[in-house]
């Protein structure tokens, strides 16, 4: 479907555009990872609001039991893996495992950022680079659901990865 | 028709107060503040009740004896207060409830602005506003 590959192609895009204005300007590299994660944030942030309307709005029975009230960070977590996972990348995380004190692992076997790039271990040390962006959408996802929280990818082979969410207690 | 509505952050400082012009927008502004209360009193009694649209819309918060209070929260905890005159009796829910809804979509759409910082003060509602204040007038 066109759509997919749009958003797939655009993430791209806006890596490689970030890394070469790295290049021109005095930007070191750390700091192209993080524009892009800021980036997804600010996007994460929309991107729940819109979420919100759209669920009641179009689906209110189906929905319903999913837009129950987050009892709990659980539950949020699990609203993130499914229905805001599947609104981007079409499909839900594949696994999630907490230890009940704030730290949620979210593994995705065939993240769709990273299918077209390798199926192993090739171009390993590029992955974290396509993966920033998604970890600012996570974490802008959760702070306009009222959770701060830090978000890091790692990618031992690819197209897995996991994402993990240390939610911070105030 | 409304004479005053608000958007209220989730850490309870407004990002959008507007009210008709005739009238003291001081007294407004402390309707909206004292309504805050009974916003998050019906936010912690509601706990475990399942939410949907219908829970989204809090309704009618308190009434005086000029006018009524609405209210309604979204799941990002932004609250949305609206203060109606009372000698409109005319004002049936589901008006109020399409009003609300158009609001929560200014809402969406102003966060999607990539000029707007989350946390500012909004100023893109006005003209949606305004349609809404003189409607019935």
């Amino acid at each position: 479907m066109a759509d997919e590959a749009l958003f797939l192609l655009l993430h791209n895009e806006m890596v490689s555009g970030v890394y070469k204005s790295a290049e021109q300007g005095e930007v070191e590299n750390g700091r192209c990872i993080t524009k892009l994660e800021n980036m997804g944030f600010r996007v994460g942030q929309g991107l729940i609001e819109r979420r919100n309307t759209v669920l009641l709005l179009v689906d209110l029975f189906r929905f319903t039991k999913d837009t129950a009230r987050f009892k709990d960070e659980l539950d949020i977590m699990k609203f993130i893996c499914k229905d805001f996972w599947t609104t981007v990348f079409k499909k839900q995380i594949d696994n999630l495992r907490t230890n009940h004190q704030g730290i949620y692992v979210l593994q995705d076997n065939k993240f769709r950022l990273l299918t077209q790039m390798s199926a192993g271990k090739q171009y390993l040390e590029h992955a974290s680079k396509y993966l920033a962006f998604t970890c600012g959408l996570i974490r802008g996802g959760l702070s306009n659901l009222g959770i701060k929280s830090i978000v890091t990818a790692e990618v031992s082979s690819m197209p897995a990865c996991k994402f993990q969410v240390m939610i911070q207690k105030l | 028709m409304a004479v005053c509505i608000a958007v209220i952050a989730k850490e309870n400082y407004p990002l959008y107060i507007r009210s008709t012009p005739t009238e003291n927008e001081l007294k407004f502004h402390y309707m909206v503040h004292t309504s805050l209360d009974v916003v998050d009193e019906k936010i912690s009694a509601m706990g475990k009740a399942l939410v949907d649209q219908r829970e989204l819309y809090l309704g009618l918060l308190y009434p005086t004896e000029d006018y009524k209070v609405y209210g309604y929260v979204t799941n990002s905890k932004v609250k949305f207060v609206m203060v109606v005159d009372s000698s409109n009796t005319a004002l049936r829910d589901n008006e109020i409830r399409s009003m609300f809804r158009k609001l929560h979509n200014s809402y969406t759409d102003v966060m999607c602005n990539p000029f707007y910082n989350p946390g500012d003060r909004i100023q893109a509602f006005d003209n949606m506003v305004t349609s809404m204040m003189i409607q019935v007038c």
